[in-house]
């Protein structure tokens, strides 16, 4: 009996030991979880899921605080492959966000541009080009079209326009079950 | 093996070939087009050039509207290791540079180079020709081709430098020449092997030496007796025996690369991988001119021969086109369509795609002009709904389960579809072709694969964006720190008082202590009995004055005069 309490207790003290030093040696820092919901979020840190960023509103989703259903720019897809990721019940989109947009980028209209830097500071991936009072321009490749140059605008000079359709970004439409072939399509087109 | 190539022809090399799972034996519907020998097309008043007509970056335009070019000029160089030049097909003046319809599935529009041909076909200078290839070092032989803006002319369009380009570790034993052409209708490259077979040897022979090969296996399908025995001729003409003819089965889609290396060699290209993984490289018979002319001739790749056929079209043929001519032209010069035309297709009946309309440019990768007649090419029925008889699975060359894929991409599943091994697909039409149902399987499969290649482009400019507020957001913070640190020292000078600094103005002390000097020297004489001298000896009206003003004081200050009193 005493034997058996004797092995247990230094079983225990070992086995708390070893978690205890894994603990410390193995330490991984910061939340994997956020880092895991952050690299699905498509980072355009538009701030319309009224966090300041991709990133902050990752770590409240990986913290329990709030809806998985908030990410505008990345609608039902990301909040599906979120739900996916955490093991919840997909949610409905979010009212305020409902509504799947094209995508847009940012063009300043250079000639109603007076060079104020204010969009510059308000751009969250630094995709505009420019220095007081002088014109300021839109990195295309860069523009996420978070939209938030928009407000801090004073001349309103900054328009968002929908991608232009190339040869390179192309897709292939989803098959009209009604009308199948290819060529039978481009016929009706 | 080699030995086996040297035999008298036209017999058939004996050679042991495979077989490859699946495909399909379809009527090959070749004679229509074979009739006539390929003639030059007539020079094309305008020509439009895509600056994209390969698989990679589009060219860069290296003239600009106005210019007069010769044939054979340089017009737009490669963008990035990925990329080919593009040559004017003639001599000319560059009309305009910018958005015209292209051959496309989309049937978008994209930047071309418009060329107004001068007539004259007047030819640039060139570079060297170079007959003694096997004396010249492979590296200068691979930048020669992709001078030559030379793309795999079978249809994919790969530029074929890339291609050429060894990796340390894939040593390359065998080269393959692709003469399968095993789409029906068209005959272009049966065509070249018959009438150009010593340029397709000549060619043959530079991609051996370029990539270090041993031996070079031409696969022709055994519905083109002609082309295989003028390659034997070819063959035994250059006296190399390390080119053997392998005669391969007609079975479609034997010309897919995978599949011809298969029905040569035995061997299987890995999932994902390329063929040099296996130690073999993959070329096009054509491809393999084209770069007979770049090295033994320095001619660039400025045309190519292109099948014109179907029962939409008068009189079927082969047509020698410069890139750039309308495909309008080009169908003039076969006799126009015929009423029974029901649309134009770029590519083969299996694997191409519908024009909008024929106005558009030929470009490297445009094999065959295809106008087929409603028998030819009925419009399928409305799908039904699979019904899991598994013919796909039977017929899949690559050895794939379409109906799987077919429910995933269905259900717009894209992880799992790749699951299933989606971009192993050729989309070669095999399965869509033996379904009962007629489902565009096909279709499905093509909408998956881009929904996923822009799915994937997503990603990368989502990681690209986060870099970049990371960076942004590490960069205000260094800058608030800085800013707080440069206030912080600031206010802690301020704070500390010099040591001998007097506590107040200097200038009020100095008033101060002057006053406090003047009252001290009054005080002084005042106990000598010293007084003004001023106030002494006045007249009476003095006096007067003095009181006045002293009353005035007294009214206005009576506290400080009492004081001073």
């Amino acid at each position: 009996m005493l034997v058996a309490i004797g092995i247990f207790t230094l079983l225990a003290a070992l086995f708390g030991l070893l978690l205890g030093y894994s603990a410390r040696r193995f330490h991984v820092e910061g939340d994997p979880i956020a880092e895991q919901i952050d690299h699905l979020l498509p980072q355009s840190q538009c701030g319309q899921c009224g966090y300041a960023g991709c990133r902050p509103y990752a770590e409240a989703i990986a913290a329990g605080e709030v809806e998985i259903n908030k990410c505008a720019p990345g609608g039902e897809a990301v909040m599906l492959a979120l739900a996916d990721l955490l093991g919840r019940d997909p949610v409905p989109l979010d009212a305020a966000i409902a509504g799947e947009k094209p995508k847009l980028v940012a063009v300043i209209d250079e000639v109603r541009c007076i060079g104020c830097t204010l969009c510059l500071q308000a751009c969250p991936v630094d995709a505009i080009l420019g220095a007081a009072k002088h014109m300021h321009t839109v990195i295309a490749s860069e523009c996420t079209g978070c939209e938030l140059c928009l407000p801090p605008c004073p001349v309103e000079c900054i328009a968002m326009l929908p991608l232009p359709q190339t040869q390179r970004t192309w897709k292939w439409p989803y098959p009209d079950t009604a009308r199948p072939a290819i060529a039978t399509q481009q016929e009706a087109a | 093996m080699d030995q086996a190539a040297r035999q008298e022809m036209p017999q058939v090399t004996p050679r042991r070939v495979w077989a490859f799972h699946g495909g399909l034996h379809l009527p090959d519907h070749k004679r229509e087009s074979t009739g006539r020998p390929v003639r030059p097309a007539e020079l094309p008043a305008r020509l439009w050039l895509p600056l994209q007509q390969h698989i990679g970056e589009p060219a860069q335009p290296v003239v600009s509207v106005g210019d007069t070019v010769r044939k054979g000029q340089l017009l737009a160089r490669p963008k990035g290791a990925i990329s080919a030049g593009i040559h004017a097909p003639t001599s000319g003046t560059v009309v305009a540079i910018g958005p015209h319809a292209i051959p496309h599935p989309s049937g978008l529009r994209a930047d071309c180079i418009e060329l107004a041909s001068d007539g004259r076909d007047a030819w640039a200078e060139l570079p060297e020709p170079w007959p003694d290839f096997e004396a010249r070092d492979p590296v200068e032989l691979r930048e020669r081709v992709r001078w030559a803006g030379i793309v795999g002319l079978g249809g994919a369009a790969f530029p074929s430098s890339v291609k050429l380009s060894p990796k340390a570790d894939l040593p390359v034993h065998t080269l393959v020449l692709n003469g399968a052409e095993c789409e029906p209708y068209i005959t272009c490259d049966d065509m070249l092997m018959r009438e150009h077979a010593d340029r397709v040897i000549e060619g043959a022979r530079i991609l051996r030496h370029v990539v270090g090969a041993r031996a070079v296996l031409v696969g022709i399908e055994d519905n083109k007796p002609e082309a295989i025995g003028a390659m034997q001729q070819a063959i035994a003409a250059s006296g190399d025996a390390r080119i053997a003819v392998v005669v391969v089965p007609t079975k479609y889609p034997s010309g897919g690369e995978r599949q011809l290396i298969r029905v040569l060699t035995g061997a299987e290209v890995p999932s994902n991988g390329i063929p040099a993984q296996i130690g073999i490289v993959c070329q096009n018979v054509a491809t393999a001119a084209a770069v007979a002319d770049a090295v033994v001739r320095g001619r660039p790749l400025i045309s190519r021969i292109v099948t014109l056929t179907g029962e939409g079209i008068a009189q079927p043929c082969n047509l020698e086109v410069l890139i750039g001519t309308p495909a309008r032209d080009l169908i003039a010069q076969a006799g126009g369509y015929t009423p029974r035309v029901a649309k134009l297709i770029l590519g083969g009946p299996m694997m191409g795609f519908a024009l909008p309309h024929d106005d558009v440019p030929i470009t490297k990768a445009a094999n065959c002009l295809l106008a087929p007649s409603r028998a030819e090419s009925p419009t399928p029925p409305a799908p039904l709904p699979c019904i899991r008889c598994g013919r796909c699975a039977e017929a899949c060359p690559v050895e794939l389960l379409p109906q799987q894929m077919y429910w995933w991409a269905r259900a717009k599943d894209l992880d799992k579809t790749q699951d299933y091994n989606l971009f192993d697909c050729i989309e070669c039409g095999c399965c869509a072709h033996v379904c009962p149902s007629h489902i565009p399987l096909v279709q499905y499969y093509r909408y998956a694969k881009t929904e996923a290649w822009a799915k994937e482009q997503e990603k990368r400019k989502a990681e690209q964006a986060r870099q970049r507020h990371e960076m942004r957001v590490a960069r205000l913070e260094r800058l608030e720190s800085e800013r707080k640190a440069k206030l912080r020292k600031k206010k802690e000078e301020l704070e500390t008082p010099p040591a001998d600094a007097p506590a107040e103005d200097p200038k009020k002390a100095a008033i101060q202590a002057a006053l406090e000097r003047a009252a001290a020297k009054k005080a002084a004489l005042a106990a000598q009995g010293v007084a003004p001298r001023n106030t002494g000896e006045l007249t009476p009206a003095q006096q007067r004055q003095v009181e006045a003003a002293d009353a005035r004081r007294q009214a206005t200050a009576p506290a400080a005069r009492d004081d001073e009193d």
